[in-house]
């Protein structure tokens, strides 16, 4: 992981937009919560089939391929949305603000939320039930994983070099020209990083949604999650061993088969004009590239197909800005009008919804959500107190370095979800509760992200300045006050921004568990939402949910952004 | 006279700004691009140089004025341009040959017939054999050779080139003017006329048929001149130095002098009182300035100067200004001369230098006694730099306030005039520390 890029969740730094532009994206935001809660009610009575799945191992590899199709679905999907998005962002000077003020909320949105409200809607929206859960879990892993892919390629359509924006104009590039020759090679480095962090959240939450209880409704699709959290309800030790090492070794298969080659791949499009030691290698990509197979393709099939498409462009007269007609203006006024009065209508019955709920419900919300705050914290604490200490001694030796890096990684990239089941297992036979039980399940999914970023800040640390710190003989207090801290404080601000947000997400799965026909429960707003779910008080769920959003949001203003730019601006290392 | 090429009639380039000042980036004026020539556009940095290039091929447009490509007003990037960039502006992704190709393509040229006129251009330019580096695995002198042939596989009429050679070494910059006078004088380039913008003297007088100089602030003609020196030229011919010496006379002139001309009248304009503008100059390049012309009799032609510290006009030229705004120096006729304050402040220990330069500043400054007073009205000596950045973005375009409070800044704390906190982004007076031992060995600073 050299890229510590790779590895965050993006912050924007600048707000371009001001607060009432926050406060509009959030009343769309409770719209569009309350009406996926509202059609999942409309069509609650449809019913639903649970089924069965089988524990023996030979089944595995079919539900591995099922879990694998639903996540190669949700991935297309994310990324044709995400280019789409990034780029009318860059270049709708008018709508630029709003659309980077919605990328900002969704990605702090804990999308666990809205599992049981996604999944009700989509159910009952496909009558032959097995399609509905299916949509339900692709979409799901959608939202999950769209918004940083999306992020990135604005980011790099918006830092594109002047003068080969100004050599593409010159040259009179047509639009399709200047999209694969200008703007997705410039993207790419971008969108494979993200892809592989994005792809990883979208494993934890395949793995939570497989298999899902609500109330007397027993969802699942046959799929290595689902098998995971069936084996640990069955106490099935053998099944659970197969299941993860099946789990590990997808895992490490698509890291293999798909991210190495893609990361060596994508080094041509580093926009340097100096040839750099190339740091990637991969196998299979050097196969591919021999293969004659896929030469004859792209000489008999692809490179045709470009042909005619560059040259039909090129017919295309270039820059011809026509004014929109009347007719288009009045359209798009027209459809703003209706939005916005959608809109309100859902802002509207949201509030009527909201006003069912008692001052208790309120106050318990608020306590709960101050119960999960805590354990966000002592999560990122005990990450923290172990993963600084641990990265900057990978980071300052190279050969610990080389056999710690690939075991974390591949500890990193199995979702946590799929081991929640196994875990708790383990807990309910030492006999612990949910309340601390939970901290360490954050944990699991949350402490990588800190522990990549401090790696890659102690990797960074010239060894200059380390000589400094031996010639002047600075105690070990001082060497990790002005030395160390400093340098790598900007990514480990990255790594605890990335790290809090997962947090936020896991508290739901993991403060409530259905487990051997039981429920596990501990008193926290993750708890809050999942029984509001089971026991569809719909009013309660929109409650807690937009006051997880809520708090999200405002921690990334409050404490994480200042923490950023000042991250940016002191502690950056190039002068 | 033949029928221009392009032609700017009362081109202009201004910022609106809230208030009724306008930020006046070029003011009007008028160049026409003739066939058969070189024309090499020279100006000091902010003179607006680059974005009059970007003017005339329809990259971005005037705010006033009008461009006629042969006789027709041009909307949007000119048809039958190109620009030679000064980072060379390669697609990092796509190899030498793909990349001269590109433009090709853009025009629905087919493959074969692509490939071919491509792969000669970059014969041409003496590149057979890198059609499949990457630009990448190429030399800076290479990287621009690929410039030049993907800017001449499209058989432009007219070829830009913003900078070309400022990115390159001495050696590779010398080669790669020769061999393109080569191509020109030749015929073997499509191009009708060619145009050079330029920040090397030298530069321009050894390719330009023809030199117009821009002043700054706002950028205007000062001088238009054809050059009749015969090919190849020598640098150190007489005429060739007496060029090159009266270039330097223009750009040293003070802004508002009318502009000189050597042969024919140039298009002037009126030029407004301004608000002053601090030259870009570091205080040690300052000091180290003064030292040296000091240690030459006090008394040296600037073009002199810049050959011995191998400086070009831009690294010289807003030292040579910083010195004179502090009454340092005086230029008359392309020749500085040491003043009395600045043989002292050449001679003194770095002490009495900075009480030197904190009164000279303070009397000819106009921006550093606004902000030392400013501070000193205020009971807790503070103020948010957003109070003078706003004072000077009435004046400036943005990108040249940052750099004003930068420059203010250096000369500020140098003079101990006043600090600066970049991260609360504050100007402040510092408080009064005991003073220090005063036996303290000081050397002189650089």
């Amino acid at each position: 992981m050299t890229s510590p890029s790779g590895l965050s969740r993006s912050l924007i730094r600048d707000r371009t937009w001001n607060f009432f532009m926050d406060a509009i994206v959030f009343a769309c935001l409770f719209a569009l919560i309350y009406s996926v809660v509202a059609v999942a009610r409309y069509w609650f009575s449809a019913p639903v089939a649970a089924v069965q799945i089988s524990l023996s191992p030979w089944a595995i590899p079919r539900y591995a391929f099922y879990s694998l199709v639903r996540m190669i679905v949700a991935y297309v999907l994310s990324l044709v949305f995400a280019i789409g998005y990034g780029y009318f962002a860059a270049y709708n000077k008018r709508v630029e603000g709003p659309m980077l003020a919605v990328l900002d909320i969704l990605q702090s949105i804990p999308v666990l939320s809205f599992l049981p409200g996604v999944m009700l809607a989509m159910v009952s929206l496909f009558p032959s039930r097995q399609l509905g859960v299916e949509f339900g879990s692709i979409l799901l892993i959608f939202t999950g994983q769209v918004w940083n892919m999306a992020f990135s390629f604005y980011a790099s359509l918006k830092s594109l070099p002047r003068e080969l924006m100004e050599a593409s104009r010159v040259y009179r590039f047509g639009r399709v020209q200047r999209f694969l020759q200008l703007e997705l090679p410039q993207g790419v480095i971008g969108l494979v990083w993200n892809s592989m962090v994005s792809v990883a959240g979208g494993w934890f939450f395949l793995m939570a949604c497989e298999m899902f209880v609500l109330g007397k409704r027993d969802f699942r699709l046959p799929g290595l999650g689902s098998y995971l959290q069936s084996a640990a309800g069955a106490g099935d030790s053998t099944a659970i061993t197969w299941g993860i090492i099946a789990m590990i070794g997808v895992v490490i298969l698509i890291d293999q088969l798909v991210w190495r080659p893609a990361i060596a791949w994508s080094e041509k499009f580093k926009l340097e004009q100096v040839d750099s030691s190339s740091t990637h290698s991969s196998a299979v990509l050097n196969l591919l590239r021999k293969s004659p197979l896929l030469g004859r393709l792209r000489a008999g099939i692809t490179a045709p197909l470009m042909e005619r498409m560059y040259v039909s462009s090129a017919r295309a007269e270039p820059e011809t800005k026509a004014p929109p007609s009347n007719w288009r203006k009045g359209f798009v006024v027209l459809g703003g009008i209706i939005a916005l009065l959608l809109i309100l209508h859902g802002v509207f019955q949201g509030i009527l919804l909201l006003k069912g709920i008692t001052r208790d419900e309120v106050l318990t919300t608020l306590e709960s959500a101050g119960a999960t705050f805590l354990r966000v914290v002592a999560a990122l604490v005990i990450a923290s107190a172990w993963t600084i200490p641990a990265g900057v001694a990978i980071g300052f030796n190279p050969r610990l370095a080389r056999i710690a890096q690939p075991i974390a990684q591949v500890a990193a990239s199995v979702p946590a979800t799929a081991l929640f089941p196994v875990l708790l297992l383990g807990l309910v036979s030492l006999g612990g509760g949910l309340n601390t039980g939970s901290i360490l399940l954050m944990l699991l999914g949350t402490q990588w992200y800190i522990l990549f970023n401090v790696i890659a800040g102690a990797i960074a640390i010239p060894s200059e300045f380390r000589e400094v710190a031996d010639i002047f003989r600075f105690s070990r207090v001082d060497r990790w006050r002005t030395v160390i801290l400093p340098a790598i404080f900007p990514y480990l601000i990255t790594g605890l921004v990335t790290a809090s947000g997962g947090a936020w997400n896991a508290s739901i799965v993991a403060e409530y568990f259905h487990f051997k026909g039981q429920v596990l429960s501990t008193f926290g707003l993750g708890a809050e939402i999942s029984a509001a779910t089971d026991a569809g008080n719909f009013a309660l769920l929109l409650l807690s949910t937009i006051v997880m959003a809520t708090l999200v949001v405002s921690v990334n203003r409050l404490v994480w952004r200042p923490l950023y730019r000042r991250a940016e601006t002191r502690y950056r290392l190039e002068a | 006279m033949p029928e221009p090429l392009i032609e700017a009639r009362q081109v202009e380039k201004f910022y609106d700004q809230p208030s009724d000042n306008r930020i006046q980036v070029i003011a009007p004026l008028d160049l026409a691009v003739y066939p058969g020539e070189i024309l090499t556009l020279l100006g000091p940095s902010g003179s607006g140089k680059s974005t009059l290039l970007r003017i005339l091929t329809g990259l971005s447009q005037a705010s006033a004025g009008q461009v006629l490509w042969h006789g027709s007003p041009v909307n949007g990037p000119c048809e039958n341009v190109s620009i030679v960039f000064q980072s060379f502006a390669l697609f990092p992704w796509l190899t030498v040959l793909e990349n001269v190709e590109a433009p090709l393509k853009a025009r629905g040229v087919a493959p074969d017939e692509r490939a071919t006129r491509s792969v000669k251009m970059l014969d041409s330019v003496g590149l057979d054999g890198f059609e499949s580096a990457y630009p990448k695995e190429l030399s800076g002198g290479m990287k621009q050779r690929v410039g030049f042939a993907r800017a001449l596989v499209v058989e432009p009429e007219v070829l830009f080139m913003d900078e070309p050679f400022s990115a390159l070494d001495v050696l590779t910059a010398e080669n790669l003017r020769s061999e393109l006078l080569e191509l020109w004088e030749d015929k073997k380039m499509p191009t009708r006329a060619v145009f050079i913008v330029t920040h090397n003297i030298e530069e321009a007088v050894l390719l330009g048929d023809r030199i117009v100089v821009l002043g700054k602030n706002p950028g205007r003609i000062r001088t238009d001149f054809h050059v009749d020196l015969p090919r190849p030229r020598d640098r150190k011919h007489l005429r060739f130095t007496k060029i090159v010496d009266y270039i330097y006379q223009v750009l040293t002139k003070p802004d508002g002098d009318p502009a000189l001309t050597l042969s024919g009248p140039a298009s002037g304009s009126t030029s407004t009182a301004k608000y002053p503008m601090l030259p870009h100059a570091r205080t040690g390049g300052i000091a180290g300035f003064l030292e040296i012309l000091a240690d030459h009799n006090g008394r040296e032609d600037v073009y002199r100067m810049a050959d011995y510290l191998s400086f070009e006009i831009d690294d010289l030229l807003p030292i040579v200004e910083a010195a004179a705004l502090l009454g340092f120096v005086k230029v008359t006729e392309g020749d500085v001369e040491i003043t009395p304050a600045g043989l002292e402040f050449a001679n003194a220990l770095i002490l009495r230098q900075k009480e030197l330069f904190r009164n000279a500043a303070l009397e000819n400054v106009a921006l550093l006694k606004q902000i030392k007073s400013g501070l000193e009205s205020k009971s807790d000596h503070t103020l948010p730099d957003d109070f003078f950045h706003d004072i000077l973005d009435e004046h400036f375009t943005e990108e040249e306030t940052v750099r004003q409070l930068e420059t203010a800044i250096n000369w500020g704390r140098y003079a101990e005039l006043f600090d600066h906190d970049s991260e609360r982004k504050r100007f402040f007076i510092p408080e009064e520390r005991p003073s220090q031992p005063e036996n303290v060995e000081v050397g002189t600073e650089t």
